[in-house]
């Protein structure tokens, strides 16, 4: 395996160029650090590079910017930073002595940095139902990805399944690229998306089906139908209540889990904490897991939105810095900030799951 | 070309040169850098390969890597996640039945 970077040339290895990992460059940069992203797509930015909504909160977090351009401020920040960029690379493992093994131009080779911001988010859920794997059921960010990266009509008429904020954001910006949304199905008895989001996409008379669940797929080899069916307190689908609509796309939006991956490989300490998104590394409020030279952020370490995982990035790669550079005040000072937005930001109702995930995982270190 | 988005009231489309590859012998464009599955997609493909046991058609499920469920033989090379796969001029893009020969 050749060496393509050794400890000389860098102080901190990002994995995953998205938000989290973006930012945790970014600070690690900034507070003098030799840094390296790594990233297994052609440009950085993450999922924010298909994300034509405009984010919510405060200003200081892109409020009222769309992902997209959140993603184009922040590559072009790490470029003037001068951070190293290893795009259409893939981190395979996590070898002894701390190496990193990365596949790249169909090459095997070796990484080795200080210390590690693991920020490789998370993959979409599926879901069991009869011809789940008829070609036409997508991830409903497989269709965003489609259709706002690469100018694809993902189909002509489609059916979401979950109404959380990306079941609710995609069919919305289905519209916007022409295509016909039939329903969105939700087995709660209520959306679990934003209001605003929820509204907007009723407000285009698309239906939101409550206590309703997907039971099939129908189609020889490829989609033509979803059959739904409503649901009775224990969730169980009840018989006679089933429908039929007509779609040739199946969006499943109904949540991600965390890519640990190379933390199990690295042997970190994973945990299954349901309320961050099952299995979850392990980290302290430095963002670093049980290993001190490995440190996480943004989806990876908890599901939840693009300017958290921004604020934990600045923790990641301030913590890290400060483990490599020894105590001091600047590092201190951006990663108390960062803790303090979070801290804001959690206080919401909609994240009092994420914040009891949190205090679990807490629990853990005393036990 | 068929399936692609020309009016978006936000987004701008920046596309390769148009190329020709070809599925299961046939001639398609595309654009050059794109995906190999977004130029299929577009095509109006929709089966990318048939499962080991039972032959079921697949498609893409995550368009960004991490399922596995887009594996195609491109070039007589099996098992290439064709969602992440940049088209080339003149590719040769079969649908993968079962396991990819390595």
């Amino acid at each position: 395996m050749k060496h393509l970077f050794s400890q000389n040339d860098i102080d901190i290895c990002v994995v995953g160029g998205g938000p989290a990992g973006l930012e945790a460059a970014i600070v690690a940069a900034e507070l003098g650090a030799k840094v390296l992203i790594i990233d297994d797509n052609p440009v950085l930015g993450g999922q924010l590079i298909k994300q034509t909504h405009k984010f919510f909160g405060s200003k200081a977090h892109y409020c009222g910017v769309r992902g997209i351009d959140i993603a184009r401020v922040l590559a072009g920040k790490a470029i003037e930073l001068g951070i190293s960029v290893m795009n259409n690379a893939t981190v395979v493992g996590y070898y002894d002595d701390d190496i990193l093994g990365v596949l790249h131009d169909d090459t095997l080779s070796a990484v080795k940095a200080k210390r590690y911001v693991i920020a490789t988010g998370a993959s979409e859920n599926m879901l069991a139902f009869d011809n789940a794997d008829l070609p036409g059921v997508y991830g409903a960010g497989a269709v965003q990805t489609m259709m706002n990266v690469f100018g694809v009509v993902p189909g002509k008429r489609a059916v979401a399944i979950g109404s959380g904020n990306i079941g609710l954001i995609v069919p919305y910006q289905l519209l916007q690229a022409g295509v016909e949304v039939a329903a969105i199905v939700e087995i709660m008895d209520r959306v679990g998306g934003y209001y605003v989001h929820a509204a907007k996409i009723k407000r285009c008379g698309v239906p939101i089906y409550l206590k309703h669940t997907i039971v099939a797929a129908q189609g020889k080899d490829r989609v033509e139908a979803a059959v739904i069916s409503k649901v009775g307190p224990d969730y169980s689908c009840l018989l006679g209540t089933e429908m039929t609509i007509a779609c040739d796309i199946i969006l499943i939006a109904i949540g991600l889990s965390p890519l640990c991956d190379l933390l199990y490989h690295a042997g970190c300490r994973i945990d299954y904490i349901p309320e961050l998104g099952g299995n979850v590394p392990y980290h302290d409020e430095n963002m670093m897991t049980s290993r001190p030279n490995i440190y996480v952020c943004g989806d990876l370490a908890c599901i939840e939105e693009a300017s958290t995982a921004m604020l934990e990035g600045r923790i990641a790669g301030a913590r890290a810095c400060e483990s490599l550079f020894g105590k001091g005040s600047e590092e201190d000072a951006v990663a108390d900030e960062a803790a303090h937005e979070l801290e804001v930001i959690r206080q919401s109702p909609f994240e009092a799951r994420i914040v009891s995930g949190k205090k679990q995982r807490e629990r853990d270190i005393i036990r | 070309m068929s399936d692609y988005i020309v009016d978006h009231p936000i987004l701008k489309f920046e596309r390769g040169k148009k190329v020709k590859f070809f599925f299961e012998g046939r001639e398609i464009e595309g654009y050059e850098d794109q995906p190999i599955a977004a130029a299929l997609h577009a095509a109006g493909i929709r089966v990318l390969s048939y499962s080991e046991k039972l032959g079921r058609p697949r498609g893409f499920f995550c368009a960004v890597g991490k399922c596995s469920s887009c594996l195609m033989e491109v070039d007589g090379r099996g098992n290439v996640m064709v969602c992440m796969e940049p088209l080339r001029e003149g590719m040769q893009v079969r649908r993968q039945k079962g396991r990819g020969k390595v």
